[in-house]
């Protein structure tokens, strides 16, 4: 049976695809799950760095496509995980190296060895962005309660359901206490203006930089309670009914009166 | 000298304008980082801002074609009659297509097209257009978009000077790296480092500003904190350099005048130190 | 436990780890990015070499080694012949031999081959010099080319030193170009 090919983009840069695509790859991984995780960004290259395998790379993504190498040698084995591999990106190519074809053929080479090989799409919706989603048969669309980065997101979503791809939302970096007081939107408000299926809410945590300055997916963190919050959306992604819980320490009472929705 | 556009579009026609003209062109900025979300609409939307506000005329161009948020952070999104790609392909003047901001009466704002595709626009195309802007303009910043493709060579095209954000995080430093590069011997870009957090510098969690440029090695022209006031001025539509008091609105202005050339206490590895002392003041050790 | 410890004492310092880590990365950035000055540093490297020995310069093979913390320059440069050290300064004169002198031609002065293959840019050292401590000892050009590897790191981060070295001008390359 085939893996899931799932495409992690946004549209705008910087909301959290790559981490995202680190660490619910690892967060299924930790579930027993075979992952591939493939990083589209030729020519701006983080998916290695975020997990700290920048030093492992000897072969990429471009010199698959172009026969020099097999996909064996080029997919690097992380060795903290059970069944975690990461074919990384050319760093010296531009995004045309590649053709959607070539990109979908190894995508699914991939496929034929795992449970799901998750694509770390490049910011935007030009070439990288299209090769990415041509490998792809459903989508994660990240997004942060900012208005450019939901309007983006909304631009992504559209150019999904053209090709008639699952889209699924996951809203990244919720700041709860700013929603509380007004300044922030909330993922009711994000859902309803997407109107997307959400698959997952992450809180805004500081110990992302400290995480990918030492290249350790934060899911590793045992007392981080992202850990849980990944491992919630893995087991969604797998089919699971997981509620969404609430990580304000609110009154019955707030409860009551419509719990700021995370989890 | 450049006439004013008026709000009903009563304006003169752009010939009549050049010609009356100075001789001195205009600075054409490209503000650009590799990394999406660092910071570049924010800072051109800031930066035009706080330029307007010395008296500058501005022009701010949204490269981002497809996914244009410039005129969000302006509030202009209900204004955008006409955009870039219409004014390139010749289906609107500039005049049509300039929107006067809200609240900076010489600042205006070229919006990026939202239904179309980077690679429709004409490189040779943008790059006369900016040089046209240059000819009515002090500055003119044009906010390029994510990532190192066409629609980055775009608006790095007809550029003269070039402005790298970058936060101190690791991907992003890297991808600064990397578009200096592909900036070449052209440009020679000057730094912003953005969303600095000196409460995790302090405690060895962030890469500093100086170790950020260790790596980069370039001029460094302005560190702004981090700050969730931003997402706010966001949602409102109200350029944060508008405020005045706040550390936001202060460096935007200090790199407003260092750009214009004044003589501002420029941040040196000394002049950081006081620098992240008085935001750790500011921040009243909450962050 | 570690990581609460290192979070009570404020330490777990990891920007320092995120700073040597970036460092590395862009140095092999760099070095891929500029496949002509890897060239042009292997045509000086081997240049250099030939001076004191012959190589087979179509097989110099020239990479770059992550190590942990460290980036490293690895050649392989086959040697052909190492000249004998310590020649005569004088040519010896050999006796010509009787009636003998038309048809062959003297035996050639006790002269090392010459150590230089190819024209190098600077001026060749005298031909008594000592060669490196780590050729082999010398081997007639009929033996098989011997393998030699050579750490070169303090060029590689030279040279990536200077890869990485404000872009405003092209990088130049550490040995002369």
């Amino acid at each position: 049976m085939s893996a899931r090919k799932i495409v992690i983009t946004s549209g705008k840069g910087g909301v959290g695809k790559t981490t995202t695509t680190a660490n619910l790859g690892a967060a299924l991984a930790m579930r027993g799950r075979r992952v591939i995780l493939i990083d589209a960004d030729i020519g701006l290259r983080n998916l290695d760095l975020v997990l700290g395998l920048e030093k492992r790379i000897v072969f990429d993504l471009v010199e698959v496509a172009d026969g020099r190498c097999q996909l064996r040698q080029a997919l690097i084995k992380d060795k903290r995980f059970e069944s975690l591999s990461v074919l990384p990106a050319a760093q010296t190519r531009d995004k045309d190296a590649i053709t959607a074809e070539q990109f979908a053929s190894i995508v699914a080479q991939a496929a034929e060895q795992s449970d799901y090989v998750f694509i770390d799409c490049p910011a935007g919706i030009e070439t990288g962005f299209r090769n990415a989603i041509a490998g792809a048969d459903e989508a994660i669309v990240v997004t942060t309660p900012e208005v450019s980065a939901i309007r983006d997101a909304d631009r992504v979503i559209g150019k999904a359901s053209e090709r008639r791809m699952p889209v699924r939302l996951i809203v990244n970096r919720i700041r709860p206490e700013m929603v509380r007081t007004g300044d922030m939107l909330s993922v009711d408000d994000v859902c309803e203006v997407l109107s997307a299926e959400l698959l997952g809410v992450v809180p805004d945590d500081e110990e992302i930089i400290d995480t990918t300055n030492r290249g350790e997916p934060i899911v590793l963190d045992q007392s981080n309670r992202l850990r849980g919050v990944y491992d919630k959306i893995a087991r969604r992604l797998e089919g699971e009914l997981v509620p969404f819980s609430t990580f304000d320490n609110q009154s019955l009472l707030g409860r009551l009166f419509g719990a700021l929705k995370a989890g | 000298m450049h006439e004013l556009k008026s709000q009903d579009g009563g304006a003169e026609s752009a010939e009549v304008s050049a010609a009356a003209a100075p001789v001195t062109l205009g600075r054409a900025i490209v503000i650009t980082s590799g990394k999406g979300g660092v910071g570049k609409t924010t800072t051109t939307a800031n930066l035009g801002t706080a330029l307007a506000q010395r008296g500058a005329r501005v022009a701010l161009i949204d490269a981002d074609v497809g996914l244009r948020n410039l005129d969000i952070l302006l509030g202009l999104e209900s204004r955008i009659t006409f955009h870039l790609l219409d004014v390139l392909e010749e289906k609107a003047t500039l005049d049509d297509a300039l929107v006067a901001d809200k609240h900076s009466p010489s600042l205006f704002l070229l919006a990026a097209a939202q239904t179309r595709e980077k690679d429709e626009v004409d490189t040779e195309r943008m790059r006369a257009l900016v040089e046209r802007l240059r000819e009515r303009f002090d500055y003119v910043l044009i906010d390029c978009p994510a990532g190192i493709e066409m629609g980055f060579r775009n608006a790095v095209v007809g550029a003269d000077e070039a402005i790298v954000v970058c936060t101190p995080e690791v991907s992003a430093v890297r991808d600064v790296d990397r578009v200096v590069g592909l900036l070449g011997n052209r440009f020679q870009p000057q730094l912003i480092v953005n969303r600095l957090r000196p409460q995790l510098v302090k405690k060895g969690k962030m890469l500093s500003v100086e170790d950020v440029n260790s790596i980069l090695h370039l001029p460094l022209l302005g560190v702004i904190a981090d700050e969730p006031e931003i997402v706010v001025t966001t949602n409102r539509g109200e350029p944060i350099a508008l405020q005045r008091e706040g550390r936001t609105a202060s460096a935007y202005r200090a790199i407003a005048a260092r750009i214009a050339g004044e003589d501002v206490p420029a941040p040196t590895v000394e002049f950081k130190e006081t620098f992240l002392s008085r935001i750790g003041s500011l921040f009243g050790g909450s962050r | 436990m570690i990581d609460f410890f290192k979070r009570l004492f404020g330490q777990g310092g990891s920007s320092s780890t995120a700073k040597e880590r970036l460092r590395l990365v862009l140095m092999t950035d760099h070095i891929a990015l500029a496949p002509e000055i890897v060239d042009q540093m292997k045509r000086d490297l081997v240049d250099v070499i030939s001076r004191y020995v012959e190589v087979d310069r179509d097989k110099v093979e020239v990479s770059f080694e992550r190590e942990d913390k460290a980036l490293a320059m690895m050649a392989n440069i086959p040697i052909l012949s190492v000249a004998r050290p310590n020649p005569p300064a004088r040519p010896v004169q050999v006796p010509a031999p009787p009636a003998q002198a038309s048809d062959a031609p003297a035996p050639a002065p006790e002269a090392p081959a010459p150590a230089s293959a190819a024209p190098a840019q600077d001026a060749p050292p005298p031909q008594s010099a000592e060669p490196p401590e780590t050729a082999e000892p010398p081997a007639a050009s009929q033996t098989p080319p011997v393998r030699r590897r050579r750490r070169k790191k303090t060029r590689a981060t030279a040279a990536a030193g200077a890869a990485l070295a404000p872009h405003a001008a092209p990088p130049a390359v550490a040995a002369g170009n």
